[in-house]
């Protein structure tokens, strides 16, 4: 029954399934990390599309040929660009994309915590905290 | 200090909506290609009319431009490029250009008829059935087109079908500039 809700989310096929478990594990991490171009809000580990098992074959080979991870990924970014990691990499081109939630949130922080440290000038309560 | 708070929201949309108005300007619906001035990937694929010969990339080595068209008989919009493939092939030899097709992850006789049916722009006729090589182009849908320079490097990449337009705006330019150089 766990097998049935645990497949629900893959489109991985029986044939492509590496024999060694290991590998087979780190195809299915890399894959999920990996976009699919043909419906590209979908990794290739969850997309039916044949450009996605394609690519899914391509990493169990490479994986199989003793590629790390990286070398993995390098692989398939060299012919699809970053766009292809699910994950944007961290490199100057996308600092602003990383450093944003953690600016504006920071920002946000800093900006009620000084507002909530300053009392109302007469000493009472605002409307809104009364 | 709180009148820069006053504005601060402000500032902050000002931001990030002329981030999102530079976006609206840019293609949003194809991915640009992860190969651009750089070489043409190594293959091996045999002719598309005689599988016994196999063909490199050193078939694109010359003192050419060469417009690389990946297609397949499955494909419809392909059908709809195929007459702007065909004007290409009528201006080739003012253009200095040549056209290599590759039928992409189609059967050998589909691609074959799909070609008799239209017409053959190409000069050469590549097969790459498992369609490894279109993943070394980073090929992620048909049809897709790449023009290719006098040393080989990938210069312009289009993915869709080739309109009028398209050859007129922007095909056509990038072959003609590059046979200014």
């Amino acid at each position: 029954m766990l097998a049935l809700v645990a497949n629900v989310a893959q489109a991985v096929q029986p044939d492509e399934i590496l024999q060694n478990p290991a590998l087979e594990a780190r195809a299915r991490a890399i894959s999920s990390n990996l976009r699919c171009l043909v419906c590209q809000n979908q990794s290739i580990d969850e997309s039916n599309a044949d450009l996605a098992r394609d690519l899914r074959i391509i990493v169990r080979e490479r994986l199989q040929a003793g590629d790390s991870d990286k070398q993995v990924y390098d692989f398939v970014t060299e012919r699809y660009g970053d766009y292809v990691l699910l994950t944007p990499p961290f490199k100057p081109a996308t600092w602003a994309l990383w450093a944003t939630p953690v600016v504006l949130l920071g920002a946000g922080a800093f900006i009620i915590h000084r507002y909530l440290r300053a009392p109302a000038p007469d000493g009472t309560l605002d409307d809104e905290d009364a | 200090m709180k009148k820069f708070l006053t504005f601060l929201p402000l500032l902050i949309f000002a931001v990030i909506a002329s981030y999102f108005y530079l976006g609206l300007g840019r293609d949003k619906d194809t991915l640009p290609s992860a190969l651009i001035d750089k070489p043409i990937p190594q293959f091996a694929l045999p002719a598309l009319d005689d599988a016994s010969k196999i063909l490199s990339r050193d078939i694109v080595q010359g003192d050419g431009i060469t417009l690389i068209n990946f297609f397949a008989s499955w494909c419809v919009p392909c059908r709809a490029e195929h007459p702007q493939l065909l004007a290409l092939q009528r201006m080739q030899d003012d253009l200095g250009l040549r056209l290599i097709g590759i039928a992409w992850k189609n059967k050998r006789d589909e691609a074959q008829q799909f070609l008799q049916e239209l017409g053959n722009p190409f000069a050469i006729t590549l097969h790459d059935e498992k369609g490894r090589t279109g993943i070394d182009f980073g090929v992620y849908g048909l049809p897709e087109t790449y023009v290719i320079d006098q040393a080989g490097h990938i210069r312009y990449r289009h993915v869709g079908p080739i309109l009028p337009e398209t050859l007129r705006d922007r095909i056509l330019p990038v072959i003609k500039s590059l046979g200014a150089s």
